[in-house]
């Protein structure tokens, strides 16, 4: 008689016990944490109807914060994606000194709170700041107007398109880039037949996240906004203004719109982590870590 | 030294600089140039106020915890989405970034609406006689939030990469399930997991815009330093808003280094164990 063969042990933690309280413990806390939120903005942006979430939506002054919300990603996103981009190029294309540093350095919008960004800007751009009365005399508002509230805006996502493209233009290496200008192509030829077929998922990944971090920050553009309503007020200020209003309806109708974007922001995510951009893209635990990428060969 | 054959470098690295320049390093130097134009003795006054220092402790303490919680349950959501195979797994995983994507004031909305005295969850935790909008627990429960897909995000990996031999070889030694994970699976995590926490103390300590809806903002009792420094700038005092974000500021630079030096040894540890 052979001797039956040993059934190989779960893995640990497979045992139907730990597996039951685990999964109940994570599904549970995660409901009441992550999933009744999103249900309470819902339910309290229709709580009235149809009809007043449509109206509050049509109001002109949450038309003007959506406008406002919008132009702002408007300008801010191309204009990081493009410093995104000659970030990475800079950084991954070239040796030189300094450069762990750099990645550093457009990291810390990361750590920084983002009231402090606010108040920063305000010694730069605000009457008490570093170039305000020069500009004011001049007759150019900066401070709570729409400059200010993309330089805060930009402030905050300085990193998000650099963060993708620099560990995977690191990880692709040059040669490609390198056979392509000896075979005679120019700079820009070889940037867009050469590098961004190779890094367009991961650059379309910096570009919807950083979107949605424009269009819903709060803290920053809160301080340098001036909060005047139907003028500076961004979606996420007329959402605060109208929660401290009493108008609970309206600041979740008008949250609702944002919680869409999170939503589609999300659906794109992993739609794109499905080409390998994000976090399937990055060697593992690199994910925004600047000091574990720099390495060179 | 390789010699350069790339064009290109003139141009990007001047838009990098001149951009890192322009919106980074420009104003948080004008805001250390502002703080450091107080002179110590009105510095150390501000910042050593007793409503400064209470809000520092405020903010601290909740950030401690909420990091605490996060640990213990972002750990639990990593092990779930890991090794678990259970319908809806995918739908969860995508969820977890929730957080990140849902703007802060829209979180603070939420949650004050969830956990005020007639939600849904504080009219249940009033009769328990438990409080949570307008108290510390508020903060807490928002500085949860926003910093949940830390934790899970970075132990993730590791978990997935994770060697099976390496449990087995301790099943055959007669480990118990406890003891493997306390003594083989954790230490192997433990890095991701410092580097988890550091990042999600880190946001802790500088969120602002899921906090102020939630907390109540007692002066003393419920004010964070963040909404400290905001209070100061409406009151036109300048040079305290500046002395209070300077604070944060450096905080946020000792944290940065703090971060980086754990995700570079976890990196260095999982490169370690995988070789």
């Amino acid at each position: 008689m052979s001797a039956p063969l040993r059934k190989k042990p779960p893995r640990v933690g497979d045992t139907p016990a730990v597996r039951r309280t685990l999964l109940g413990f994570v599904l549970i806390v995660g409901a009441f944490l992550i999933l009744a939120p999103l249900l309470v903005i819902l339910y309290q942006a229709f709580s009235l109807g149809v009809g007043v979430f449509a109206d509050t939506i049509a109001h002109p002054d949450t038309r003007h914060a959506i406008w406002l919300t919008v132009l702002t990603a408007l300008i801010a996103v191309p204009l990081n994606t493009a410093f995104g981009v000659a970030a990475a190029w800079a950084i991954t294309k070239f040796d030189f000194w300094g450069r762990r540093f750099l990645i550093v350095v457009i990291e810390i919008p990361f750590s920084v709170s983002p009231i402090v960004a606010g108040v920063a800007y305000l010694f730069v751009y605000g009457l008490q700041g570093v170039f305000g009365p020069a500009l004011d005399a001049a007759g150019i508002k900066v401070m709570f107007a729409l400059p200010g509230i993309v330089l805060a805006s930009m402030f905050v996502t300085a990193p998000f398109v650099a963060r993708e493209l620099i560990p995977l233009m690191q990880a692709q290496g040059r040669d490609l880039e390198e056979a392509a200008t000896s075979l005679g192509a120019s700079g820009w030829r070889t940037f867009f037949s050469v590098t961004l077929p190779n890094i367009r998922w991961a650059l379309l990944y910096g570009v919807v996240l950083c979107n949605a971090r424009v269009m819903g920050e709060f803290g920053a553009v809160s301080v340098v906004s001036g909060n005047i309503r139907g003028q500076t007020n961004t979606l996420p200020l007329h959402i605060e203004l109208l929660y401290h209003d009493y108008q609970t309806v309206g600041a979740f109708a008008a949250a609702s719109i944002l919680t869409v974007l999170a939503i589609v922001t999300i659906i794109a995510k992993v739609l794109l982590e499905r080409q390998g951009a994000g976090r399937a893209g990055r060697p593992a635990l690199a994910s925004p870590a600047p000091a574990a990428q720099g390495k060179t060969p | 030294m390789r010699r350069r054959v790339l064009p290109g470098l003139t141009l990007s690295l001047g838009i990098t600089l001149f951009y890192v320049g322009l919106i980074v390093v420009l104003p948080l130097g004008a805001l250390v140039f502002k703080a450091a134009s107080l002179g110590p003795e009105d510095y150390w006054r501000i910042v050593s106020s007793a409503r400064a220092v209470a809000s520092y402790r405020v903010t601290v303490l909740s950030a401690l915890a909420a990091t605490a919680f996060n640990l213990v349950f972002g750990m639990a959501l990593a092990w779930v989405l890991v090794r678990y195979r259970f319908p809806g797994r995918r739908l969860i995983d995508a969820i977890v970034d929730l957080p990140f994507a849902l703007p802060t004031a829209v979180a603070g909305i939420a949650l004050t609406t969830l956990f005020a005295q007639n939600g849904w969850f504080g009219s249940v935790l009033a009769e328990a006689g438990i409080k949570v909008a307008y108290t510390p627990l508020g903060i807490m429960v928002a500085m949860s939030f926003t910093s949940l897909p830390f934790i899970v995000r970075t132990v993730q990996p590791v978990l997935e990469d994770l060697d099976p031999a390496l449990e087995e070889a301790a099943q055959t030694l007669g480990g118990s399930d406890g003891a493997i994970f306390m003594r083989v699976i954790l230490p192997l995590l433990t890095p991701a997991l410092l580097a988890g926490v550091s990042l999600s103390f880190a946001r802790s300590l500088g969120e602002f815009g899921a906090i102020i809806f939630i907390a109540g903002n007692q002066p003393m009792e419920t004010e964070i330093t963040a909404l400290l420094t905001f209070i100061r700038l409406e009151e036109y005092d300048y040079q305290a808003a500046a002395a209070i974000a300077s604070v944060l500021l450096i905080t946020a630079f000792v944290m940065l280094a703090i971060t980086n030096l754990m995700q570079a040894r976890a990196l260095r540890y999982t490169e370690k164990t995988r070789a």
